[in-house]
């Protein structure tokens, strides 16, 4: 945002002269940087022609991952999803099905052409 | 007012992801939502107290907070706040600060009830233009499940559990909002994440007052009340239904129940969804406590109903 921030993503491997005095956080929203995909043991998989747009997911889901664009489900961020099921269990039309998170795993990759 | 949910997919978040809040947390989905009733174009300054908040959402060097954001003490969010609020109101005075702020803190219940109780109290007494927002999930989740003010008559906790010669927590709740009510500052309310749209007019009249205000929002913890965490909405719309936790609002001193229950339902229906109360349920010996719940629910929802003038 501002212009004098920081780079932190060598963070790890700073000398202690390089952190901020007071380790203050000089730009918002820095936490985009840490992905908490990887805590998922279950999935939500979106089925976009049960889904009526009543947008109860977006408005229920604790980590901002229900993206919207033009008043619409866009998609959902699974860098940051957690997978706690509220989506699906809160979905009036049945649209968010959670699934095992390391088949699902297995599943991208054979559609990835196997890792 | 935006209370379409179509117009409140469009504002900016706030709260990004990426924060440290367990799977299926209830304080951050009340944060999204108060936030969402703040108006377009201001700037924000977020502070919050101790708690599973602060701790989660500020780890250094990460944070999720999109806007200014002040790291308080336990006791004195709301006196933190005040001060911010004062030097903006002098900036802006001197012609120093052409922008408009509003200043929200997000307490839990520890922060609100308990330790930052005197803080908050002063604050509000002095009329400090800020928002105060209370996530409750009625104990010390943060540091494991300690008993708080805000805590239900027979709950299980790891400093109030069940065994020869208690069922849980002895004590009533105090009804926190009713107090901040007394202080007569222009708006209080009681909210629920579940009743989402109730609470995102709440906080846009909230962030609307020229003065204090005050919301407290139930946001269930699935750790610390035992329910499997996919519930979370759930078990708050059932606190709703059942009357343990009325909505309801007090504008410029006029009580007024927001969610209508016609048909009440009775308090098990809650209480046996978690874990907390499991004992209650199970255990003859314990069940004594079970009709000192629902008379403290029937009695507060009676105060309420002839407070906001709809019982003769």
């Amino acid at each position: 945002m501002s212009k004098n921030t920081l780079d932190i993503t060598d963070i790890k491997n700073w000398d202690w002269r390089k952190h901020p005095r007071g380790a203050v956080i000089q730009e918002p929203g820095t936490a985009k940087q840490f992905k908490t995909g990887g805590w998922r043991s279950a999935r939500p998989l979106w089925d976009k022609g049960k889904c009526t747009q009543c947008l109860l997911c977006f408005m229920f889901c604790p980590d901002s991952a229900i993206k919207t664009k033009d008043e619409k489900i866009a998609s959902f961020d699974y860098d940051f999803c957690k997978g706690c099921g509220i989506c699906a269990y809160e979905c009036p039309r049945d649209a968010i099905t959670m699934v095992d998170e390391a088949e699902a795993r297995r599943r991208d990759e054979i559609k990835e052409g196997g890792a | 007012m935006a209370t379409s949910i179509r117009e409140m997919s469009k504002k900016p978040e706030i709260l990004t992801g990426g924060h440290r809040l367990c799977a299926g947390c209830g304080a951050s989905i009340a944060v999204r939502q108060v936030l969402m009733g703040a108006p377009d174009g201001v700037h924000l300054v977020v502070a919050n107290p101790t708690g599973c908040l602060e701790v989660s959402t500020t780890i250094y060097p990460y944070t999720s907070w999109n806007c200014s954001y002040i790291h308080c003490a336990f006791e004195n969010a709301a006196s933190t706040m005040s001060g911010v609020e004062a030097a903006f109101k002098s900036l802006q005075r001197q012609g120093k600060i052409k922008e408009d702020f509003r200043f929200v803190v997000f307490g839990g219940d520890g922060g609100t009830y308990d330790i930052g109780f005197q803080a908050l109290s002063g604050a509000l007494e002095r009329g400090h233009r800020m928002v105060y927002v209370c996530y409750n999930n009625e104990a010390y989740m943060n540091t494991g499940i300690q008993r708080s003010g805000a805590t239900v008559l027979g709950t299980w906790t790891t400093t109030s559990p069940y065994g020869e010669n208690s069922f849980g927590k002895t004590q009533n709740r105090k009804d926190m909002t009713a107090i901040a009510a007394a202080h007569n500052i222009p708006y209080v309310a009681q909210a629920s994440i579940s009743h989402w749209r109730d609470l995102v007019r709440k906080a846009e009249k909230a962030f609307a007052v020229d003065g204090p205000s005050f919301i407290n929002v139930l946001s269930p913890c699935h750790r610390g009340w035992r329910y499997p965490m996919e519930q979370t909405v759930e078990v708050a719309k059932l606190a709703v239904q059942t009357c343990i936790w009325p909505l309801y609002e007090v504008e410029d001193g006029k009580w007024h129940i927001t969610v209508k229950v016609r048909d009440k339902k009775p308090v098990e229906e809650y209480l046996k969804t978690q874990g907390r109360f499991a004992h209650l349920l199970k255990e003859k010996k314990y069940a004594e406590a079970l009709p000192l719940i629902q008379e403290y629910v029937d009695q507060e929802w009676e105060k309420l109903r002839f407070l906001s003038g709809e019982q003769e």
